[in-house]
């Protein structure tokens, strides 16, 4: 093929242009005619790096602004003139020592700085409402009308209500379009009779300003609102949060290669590479794209993608994928796609069709709002036409009966069933080094009838750990050349040995061999099999490395992952309970059987891609099947964002951490199978609680519709059922 | 009571400005970087840091 033909001058020494151009193509014009370019920074730790950064470019006559974004690690650089300037003002950060990479704002960040954005100006506007009609409040309830005076009470209504009104308009906003949302789909949620709180409340203390009443509650609608939106905002910070952590994967994808064209080595954005084209990629550099290996031999950390910790060598014609880190040495491959269509690009694409998803999950709190409104508020209006036009009372007395149905079915032990045990649960579990981090994660961990787990990380501990014992000279020789390496299995070596090291001359590591060097003239070797290693011993599956001394047989190490201690059992403990395990692993058919025979899982699945991994789970779901993953790579992170209920070892990357819903700390399995104890007990207590709040309303409603229940005694009754629910809350203390 | 005409707008107006102030800062992009702010208050002032 004539494209992979490289010019042999060029081969793998290829001439590396500067480091720094190739940035005028991220500029963008602003309509001034000035220029400006954002780009991420790393390496920034504190006030010297921003004041570094800032006055070493605001020093050039040329630049209009330049300002560093701390929380995003962004820094926007306005200048007049020239577009290539803009990589002489990134060569001054790079001179400094920082790291710098192009970034392309993306439109759904974007979407997300917006939302924030007007949440927090409803906050703002709610919680000036909110002092300023408190301070008012304050007068009106602790005086009545006979020392103020009717037509100062009034006054004092008419000004909240002027403060009011406006403020439930602008900011229940969030409220009333999710509400509105959620009614034209033809379903409720918690937020249909929250703005049916806002709006009856607010409708309702607007008739008594008119009609010269005695009490208002605009004060408690816009505290209700205040303090709902805070928490809406703290949930919006958190997703975004997540969000980041995806966008910074993307960045990858996002700095430059170097491409041979024309026989010369240019730097271009890897988002304009093309198929077809040539590129070089040196070692310690990530692959821009998925390829194929066209010159050169090197070992390729491909962790990010299979989730696999043990080094895969190359060599001429191999497949490697984007993201993956090239190790040892400089090699020349070939784009089989464009960065986009790359499958690192296909994994975060993955996650985000997944996560959005997981949104049309309905939480038991809403199904019982779906329940919950409609019957309440037409039984409360029955009751107002009911007595009215029926019973023959006026207004005002039909209004107050209706009013007492409302009160005394308040949703407040409804709204307590599931937050009070959630919260107890959730403690409890985070003393053990549980963390939960969406508030109906245990409620969908209850549901669950499949595990799908991940092999290397999840199951096992996720690094080679030397085994059994050997002789004592050449553990020392191994792992005085080990120590001079950073491939995985060079480091396990020389972290289990404890003694002194001696001292090797001539060290060199070998691309995709391993490494040599001399000891008192005799030739010493550390590498795989084939290299230096007996051809003769019987084949093994186990990872191993050869130590070969000049003049003796060569000896081999053996490396195993292993289970974690309380894997086997916890496994046991969970499918007593009736959940279907399925092992899902990135690695070799052989190595996944063994670990899966050992555990007793029956069913598992080898060599499987990230999507392959996403398929699975997505069939499983369409077959109806409840999924728990469990997963700690970057392979795991679609499958962890799709499945009903994830869970991550702390250990897991910030992605896989990111996208599932629980987090257990330790080398142990067992919170897995406590957790699901746990989730299950709550949901117990959840229901036993509904059970609780729904034979309160049963007895209370019809006495309130009665006539027989005045407001006051309404209000007590409802606090003894909140405060009945709170202790069967507490009984998960005792179980747990 | 009369006092209450002139002292409940007073307290109104005070405020209205806490929320001007308020929007203004949301608009003029400064919750925009929760932690620069937090550092960049050790700055020299004699070298003269960028203005925003």
């Amino acid at each position: 093929m004539e494209q992979h033909s490289i010019p042999n001058d060029r081969k793998l020494s290829g001439q590396v242009n500067s480091q720094n151009d190739g940035y005028e193509n991220f500029v963008d014009h602003m309509i001034d005619g000035e220029s400006q370019l954002s780009v991420l920074i790393s390496g920034v730790h504190c006030a010297g790096c921003i004041q570094k950064i800032e006055s070493t470019l605001t020093k050039e006559q040329d630049i209009k602004a330049a300002r560093l974004n701390f929380s995003t690690k962004r820094l926007s650089i306005s200048w007049t003139g020239n577009d290539s300037r803009a990589n002489d003002f990134v060569k001054k950060i790079e001179n400094l020592g920082y790291g710098v990479m192009p970034y392309s704002p993306d439109k759904e960040q974007e979407q997300t700085k917006e939302q924030s954005r007007f949440l927090l100006m409803c906050l703002g506007v709610s919680g000036f409402a909110m002092g300023n009609i408190m301070l008012l409040s304050i007068g009106l309830w602790t005086t009545s009308g006979d020392t103020m005076g009717v037509a100062t009470r009034d006054f004092m209504h008419w000004i909240s209500a002027t403060i009011a009104l406006p403020t439930i308009l602008f900011a229940g906003r969030p409220f009333f379009r999710s509400a509105l949302k959620a009614l034209k789909s033809g379903h409720t949620n918690m937020d249909v009779p929250i703005s049916l709180a806002l709006i009856l409340a607010s409708t309702m203390s607007l008739y008594e300003t008119i009609s010269h009443g005695e009490h208002i509650y605009f004060d408690s609608a816009v505290m209700l609102m205040f303090f709902l939106l805070i928490g809406r905002y703290l949930d919006l910070k958190a997703r975004g949060a997540a969000q980041a952590s995806a966008t910074d994967l993307l960045s990858t994808l996002v700095g430059f290669a170097q491409v041979l064209q024309e026989n010369k080595t240019v730097r271009i954005p890897i988002r304009d590479i093309r198929e077809g084209m040539i590129i070089r990629v040196a070692s310690g550099e990530k692959f821009p794209v998925d390829g194929v290996v066209l010159n050169g031999q090197s070992s390729v950390d491909t962790s990010l993608v299979t989730g696999e910790t043990v080094p895969r060598d190359i060599k001429d014609g191999d497949e490697i994928y984007a993201g993956t880190l090239n190790i040892s040495a400089p090699v020349m491959i070939e784009a089989a796609k464009a960065a986009e269509d790359s499958l690192l690009a296909d994994i975060v694409r993955l996650m985000e069709k997944a996560t959005q998803g997981q949104a049309q999950y309905v939480r038991l709190a809403d199904k019982a709002a779906g329940l919950y409104t409609p019957v309440v508020h037409s039984m409360a209006l029955l009751a107002f036409l009911g007595w009215w036009l029926v019973g023959g009372i006026a207004v005002p007395d039909a209004l107050m009966v209706s009013v007492t149905v409302l009160i005394i079915t308040c949703p407040c032990a409804l709204g307590l069933a599931v937050p009070v045990v959630q919260v107890l649960a959730t403690g409890t579990l985070m003393k053990n080094g549980v963390l939960v981090k969406s508030g109906d994660a245990l409620e969908r961990l209850a549901d669950i009838d499949t595990a799908l787990m991940d092999k290397t990380g999840t199951l096992t501990i996720g690094k080679p750990i030397l085994q059994e014992k050997y002789d004592a000279q050449n553990f020392q020789i191994a792992a005085s050349l080990a120590s001079q390496s950073l491939h995985p299995l060079s480091k396990a070596l020389a972290k289990e040995y404890k003694g002194d090291l001696i001292n090797i001359d001539h060290i060199q590591e070998i691309a995709g061999k391993g490494l040599k060097g001399s000891i008192n003239g005799k030739t010493v070797c550390l590498g795989s099999r084939s290299w230096c290693g007996n051809e003769n011993s019987p084949p093994s599956n186990e990872i191993e490395l050869w130590l070969s001394v000049e003049g003796q047989t060569p000896t081999s190490f053996v490396f195993k992952d292993q289970l974690r201690k309380d894997s086997i059992e916890t496994i046991k403990c969970m499918q007593n309970c009736g959940i279907n395990i399925i092992m899902l692993s990135g690695d070799r058919e052989t190595i996944v059987k063994t670990i899966a025979e050992e555990c007793g899982i029956v069913d598992y699945y080898a060599q499987v891609t990230p999507p392959e991994k996403f398929k699975i789970m997505e069939q499983l779901k369409s077959e109806g099947h409840k999924i728990l993953m469990i997963g700690d790579g970057l392979n795991d992170a679609p499958t962890l964002a799709g499945a009903n209920i994830s869970m991550a070892p702390g250990t897991a990357i910030d992605m896989a951490q990111n996208a599932a819903d629980i987090i257990f700390m330790g080398d142990k399995f067992a919170p897995v199978y406590n957790t699901y104890k746990t989730a299950k007990l709550t949901q117990t207590l959840v229901k036993q609680n509904f059970t609780l709040a729904i034979l309160y309303n049963i007895i209370a409603i019809p006495l309130a519709l009665a006539g027989m229940v005045t407001p006051l005694i309404a209000a007590i009754a409802m606090s003894g059922s909140s405060l009945l629910v709170i202790g069967n809350s507490f009984r998960l203390k005792l179980k747990t | 009571m009369s006092v209450l005409i002139y002292l409940i707008p007073l307290a109104l107006l005070l405020g209205f400005i806490g929320l001007a102030a308020f929007i203004w800062s949301l608009k003029s992009g400064q919750y925009d970087d929760l932690d620069g702010a937090a550092r960049r208050i050790l700055f020299d002032s004699d070298e003269n840091p960028p203005d925003t």
